[in-house]
């Protein structure tokens, strides 16, 4: 875990949130925090507003009211860019790598040395040494070491979510966001997925995890959020949030399964 | 004369180079005759009224273009796709009307009397231009701008502040294009604002997307085929634009990303990368 902030602060702090959209309230007054060291799992039925929540924390909508504190610094009207250099990486439900990029320079993007400062970054031309050497941790650390030099359009759906992982790692960030990782994985690659957020979550301070799929919230989660027409239902421990009788039937509800 | 052929051949590579450098980053303009114009102008009235030697003309000229493509990229560069490509098309108009009507510029008469640029300056400025491109393709630049221009939010998310690196991508390519302008005024020795016509801009856009965007090789092959066949085919000189026209059908048809078309990689694992 990197150092910086007591155990006990709070690495994430989300209060009184809301987001809306003409008439949707998307995301209504949603407050909670993820500790040090947490695995914080996030479900609801479709259109709960979790992603929406996950996009106003990462900064990719801006919110209507509320705050969002990433290890006690508010990061209300930071530009996009801003929140990813504070710390906060994020993958995405539709899967967004730059495809015509190799998987290598995918994860190299992230390095902050050069995304912070990109006119220096012209000057390192040719030697590339020490930023390889340091991206092929993430590569290795999530088994895509023999497509390293192949472009990430060509890679198996899998394969393409590791690879959304391995370069949010790479810009080292306090907090990660994984929006759906296990959407549209069959139980073998679920469970794959599930060792590797293992892996992860050993070199960020905390994982914020939004998931339909409950077999990996209960696999990995130490906590659980549930939602509802953009508001927070229940929070607790994973098998106490979904033996809730209002989330199962909001879940139900949706699926109708008896 | 073979000497204009190849010095215009040159100018265009040079100009193909300053489209190609702002296309890195996703954009396309139409503003790089204006640039052209603009460094043109400013190098010509720096040697002509001033008694500025032509070598330091050429850097403050390609400064002013970059500058003025800042002051106008900043507002400009916030909007995306066809809204940025009318942008700099209204921008090429603007330049052309503004140097018709000040009398300081020349008005529409011109201005005369730049001379000194040659061959060996332009080949000069083609191999630096050129040099800084294969440098910059070896360089985490280019990933940060092929990122900026696959996702440019995605980007963002990582770290990349986007006004900076595209306003970065705009100025430079201004800058380029300002050389271009610098040397072509002091070639030519009489230039006037209809040298800067919207057909330039469009003209060059279209060496580059049938050169191929992805490489630096790509512009210099299309401003280079673009430029000398029409000249060197005798009949197809009045048929120039009907040409153009078909080339790009014919391109969009067969090879949609250009003639050449393959894309340096900014950096390679060569270790234990084949197999585990």
């Amino acid at each position: 875990m990197p150092a910086g902030a007591e155990p006990a602060a709070p690495v994430l702090e989300v209060s009184e949130l809301s987001k809306q959209f003409d008439g949707l309230r998307a995301v209504d007054g949603v407050s909670f925090t993820v500790l040090p060291g947490e695995i914080l799992g996030i479900i609801g039925p479709n259109g709960a507003g979790k992603t929406v929540l996950i996009n106003l924390v990462s900064g990719f909508y801006p919110a209507t009211s509320g705050r969002v504190r990433l290890l006690g610094e508010d990061l209300s009207g930071l530009a996009l860019h801003q929140i990813g250099r504070r710390g906060i990486a994020r993958t995405f439900q539709n899967i967004r790598l730059f495809k015509r990029m190799t998987v290598l320079e995918n994860v190299l993007v992230s390095d902050q040395r050069h995304a912070r400062r990109p006119i220096r970054a012209f000057f390192a031309f040719g030697r590339q040494r020490a930023e390889i050497e340091k991206a092929r941790r993430f590569i290795e650390l999530m088994g895509l070491t023999a497509r390293a030099n192949q472009l990430a359009g060509t890679l198996p759906y899998g394969e393409a979510r590791r690879l959304e992982i391995a370069r949010a790692l790479a810009t080292e960030p306090a907090l990660l966001l994984l929006d759906e990782p296990a959407a549209g994985m069959n139980e073998e690659e679920t469970a794959e997925l599930i060792a590797d957020v293992r892996k992860a979550r050993k070199l960020v301070m905390a994982v914020v995890l939004i998931e339909h799929d409950m077999s990996l919230i209960q696999a990995l989660s130490d906590r659980v959020i549930a939602m509802d027409y953009g508001k927070v239902m229940a929070e607790g421990l994973p098998a106490a949030v979904l033996a809730d009788p209002e989330v199962q039937r909001a879940y139900l509800g949706e699926e109708g399964d008896p | 004369m073979t000497v204009d052929y190849l010095f215009f051949t040159g100018v265009n590579i040079l100009l193909a180079w300053s489209v190609y450098i702002v296309l890195l980053t996703g954009n396309l303009s139409f503003a790089q005759g204006a640039f052209m114009a603009i460094g043109c102008y400013a190098a010509g009235i720096m040697t002509t009224r001033y008694g500025v030697p032509f070598l330091a003309a050429v850097p403050a000229a390609m400064a002013i273009s970059a500058a003025m493509a800042v002051v106008f990229g900043y507002p400009a560069l916030r909007i995306r796709g066809i809204y940025l490509i009318l942008v700099t098309v209204g921008l090429t108009f603007c330049v052309r009307i503004a140097l018709e009507n000040f009398s300081y510029t020349g008005g529409v008469g011109g201005l005369k009397g730049m001379s000194g640029a040659t061959l060996w300056h332009l080949g000069g400025a083609i191999l630096a231009v050129g040099a800084l491109l294969y440098l910059l393709s070896r360089s985490p630049l280019q990933r940060i701008l092929d990122a900026v221009r696959e996702d440019d939010r995605v980007a963002a998310s990582l770290g990349i502040n986007l006004t900076y690196v595209k306003l970065f991508a705009f100025g430079a390519g201004a800058a380029i294009a300002g050389l271009a302008g610098a040397l072509y005024g002091h070639y030519l020795i009489f230039v006037r604002p209809d040298n800067f016509d919207i057909l330039v801009s469009i003209f060059v856009v279209l060496y580059v997307i049938l050169g191929g965007v992805n490489n630096l090789w790509g512009p210099l092959l299309g401003a280079t085929v673009m430029t000398l066949l029409p000249e060197f085919i005798r009949a197809l000189q009045e048929w120039r634009p009907t040409v153009f026209g078909l080339a790009i059908i014919v391109m969009l048809l067969l090879r949609p990303e250009g003639l050449l078309s393959f894309r340096l990689t900014s950096a390679r694992w060569s270790g234990d990368a084949g197999g585990r």
